[in-house]
């Protein structure tokens, strides 16, 4: 599959999620500064491509498992803004009820098994998601979203070896944004993560993950091979996350752990500016961008609009749900 | 019915279901040969798509159970020994304890994880730990406990149609010993717990592998003029505390005894429930048969030392019922 087989109309409409992936996040960013949000949020800012690119080739009945960064994820596969405003901010209306909040937000209606909270805990559900599909002869697949740093984790090596023993219809996206929480991923993390790969049979390639297209047909064709009975692919989407590892990390932070030069010079390739600049290669107007992003700046603040004025669970809501 | 030893009646159970329910899937070490004897027979009947035998990874297999019950399948998953659920506990204390609640209700997670639990084969710390108390306090998980082949069979079968992570911890060292299996479609609802002896002076608690000492124990107090209420709750979550305070309501008094270290043990946790919900029907305090806080030694001797036993037991339920005068 190749970046140049993507129409300008498909262009747009990944254009469009990855705004609004951009408008939450911002928006979620200024609530959190305000102290209107319970919990802690990871944001997915500047990594917005992956998972449009990845979810642009996904069905309902394709699974995909996330991480704590992974709003993105979810608004991705999933049209419920506002349910999932919602439970970030902990209301009865949110996706999970305000159980799960910013580190959990799931839509299993979309194939969404969730963000996860433990850093690489989504690769073995994946991987079992990746089973079911095939035990029960369908042609979907299952997708799993981790860091660099769950790279490190040793349920990665072992989920590569059963994967490629039965072929699984699994496709393992590491995005690598350069820090592994507060470390340089380089600083905790040997070789290319790509490679990891290679001494299992599966295979394995980097990726710029800040460019739509190329995520998208890289993507595309991992999904391809997968769906064809072909097995597992590792993709190491290469990105940059322009945020903290988690907001507010400055209050809490003895020390910087990157320039602000650094950031700034990495913004010049962030995804959306990439994106525009390919919509403006493509021939598509200012007026036609615009359209799209004054549609989802409404749909977004509507969705904060709805979260804020949701009322809170009832505390007897704590109690159920342990058993089905 | 007929004769069988427990893991041919947990077998039979597991063949019968994945008969009856073409969604079951089987993950596990050596699944294929079964060195235990559980899982005998069922890559023939079934085949390798839906019996897997796996690297030993149960990092990544305890997770996959999550990822593929979540996804449609129900899953047996395989640990073979107890203590191998600490290889794998990631996922089943981070995942499939707490997956269903996090996500407000929206998957269900209905996973067998089967393990063998319990010292007395000479197998030492690593191979011998009964681990139910800590799988009790994660909450979202429901454990079974049989003690009798029967009562494997029908347990196993109902946590096979259980919508929930179940798991079936069967007692290592029990061997190869008999019991009466009811033929065809028997179940044993999660929960209920049975009245194995019926008597009116001191209630006995028994779990898992402490039923067969128990046992022993109820007969010779009752050589003794004691008549023991024995309570096998079978599964210890749910616990069945109205089987339980039933009991002691007759008798007053209560001894629990558990092949768990006594610290933080399922038995300290029955004491602690009776005390509070029963404290007025209490004649004596309550005894705790445990291991106490050591690891399981190697040698038979040593291991002997450690594991309760029938004199343990009796004299448990001696120190309370002598105490009030019940004992002639």
């Amino acid at each position: 599959m190749s970046p140049r087989e993507i129409t300008s109309e498909k262009l747009l409409q990944m254009y469009g999620r990855m705004f609004r992936i951009r408008q939450v996040e911002e928006r979620l960013a200024t609530v959190q500064a305000a102290g209107e949000l319970p919990g802690p949020v990871h944001l997915y800012i500047g990594e917005e491509a992956i998972a449009v690119g990845v979810c642009a080739h996904l069905s309902d009945q394709d699974w995909i498992c996330s991480t704590h960064r992974g709003h993105g994820h979810f608004l991705a596969k999933s049209d419920e803004i506002q349910k999932m405003v919602a439970e970030v901010y902990g209301r009865a209306t949110g996706v999970c009820g305000g159980k799960g909040g910013s580190m959990h937000v799931a839509d299993v209606s979309k194939g969404i098994l969730g963000a996860n909270g433990i850093v690489g805990g989504g690769i073995a559900l994946a991987a079992g998601a990746a089973l079911s599909a095939q035990t029960r002869g369908t042609r979907n697949v299952a997708v799993v979203f981790f860091g660099d740093g769950a790279a490190n984790q040793g349920v990665l090596f072992e989920a590569l070896n059963i994967a490629a023993l039965w072929r699984l219809p699994l496709i393992l996206v590491c995005e690598n944004n350069g820090y592994s929480e507060f470390s340089p991923t380089a600083s905790v993390t040997s070789g290319e993560i790509w490679n990891r790969a290679t001494p299992f049979g599966v295979p394995g390639r980097p990726v710029d993950g800040n460019d739509v297209r190329e995520v998208w047909a890289a993507a595309g064709e991992a999904i391809e091979r997968a769906r064809s009975g072909g097995g597992a692919t590792l993709l190491e989407m290469r990105t940059y996350r322009l945020r903290g590892h988690v907001e507010a990390e400055k209050s809490f932070l003895s020390r910087s752990y990157r320039s602000d030069a650094e950031v700034e010079q990495r913004r010049e390739r962030e995804p959306l500016r990439l994106a525009m600049a390919a919509l403006q290669g493509a021939g598509v107007t200012a007026d036609a961008i615009a359209k799209v992003e004054e549609k989802e700046r409404a749909a977004v603040r509507a969705a904060f609009e709805y979260a804020a004025e949701s009322p809170w669970p009832a505390p007897g809501a704590a109690f159920e749900h342990m058993f089905a | 019915m007929a004769k069988k030893r427990m893991v041919q009646a947990i077998n039979e159970a597991i063949t019968e279901e994945m008969e009856r329910d073409g969604s079951i899937i089987v993950l596990g070490e050596d699944v294929h040969i079964s060195p235990v004897g559980d899982t005998r027979g069922l890559i023939e009947r079934f085949g390798a798509a839906r019996v897997r035998n796996t690297p030993i990874s149960e990092s990544v297999m305890s997770g996959m159970a999550v990822g593929a019950a979540a996804t449609g399948s129900r899953v047996i998953c395989h640990l073979f020994y107890g203590n191998f659920i600490y290889t794998g506990f990631d996922a089943i204390a981070n995942q499939a304890a707490k997956l269903r609640y996090m996500l407000g209700g929206q998957v269900k997670l209905p996973i067998l994880y089967m393990a063998m639990i319990g010292g007395g084969r000479s197998v030492a710390a690593q191979h011998s730990d009964s681990m139910h108390p800590m799988l009790m306090n994660l909450g979202g998980i429901k454990i079974v406990m049989p003690a009798s082949p029967g009562d494997a069979k029908g347990l196993v079968k109902a946590a096979l149609r259980d919508d929930n992570p179940v798991f079936l911890l069967q007692a290592a060292g029990r061997g190869g010993e008999l019991g009466e299996v009811p033929d065809g479609d028997y179940t044993i609802p999660l929960g209920k717990a049975e009245e194995k002896r019926v008597g009116d002076d001191v209630t006995v608690v028994a779990i898992g592998s402490m039923v067969k000492p128990a046992l022993k124990a109820c007969d010779e107090l009752a050589a003794r003029g004691i008549s023991v209420s024995l309570i096998d709750p079978r599964t210890v979550v749910p616990m069945d505390y109205d089987a339980i305070l039933a009991s002691v309501a007759r008798t007053g008094r209560l001894v629990v005894v558990d092949e768990a270290r006594k610290s933080c043990s399922a038995a300290s946790e029955i004491a602690a429930t009776v005390a509070e919900r029963g404290f007025h029907l209490l004649k004596a305090p309550i005894g705790r048969v445990a291991v106490e806080d050591v690891a399981m030694p190697y040698s038979p001797v040593l291991e002997k030392a450690v594991i309760p036993d029938a004199a343990r037991i009796v004299d448990a339920v001696l120190k309370i019922a002598v105490s009030r005068g019940v004992a002639q």
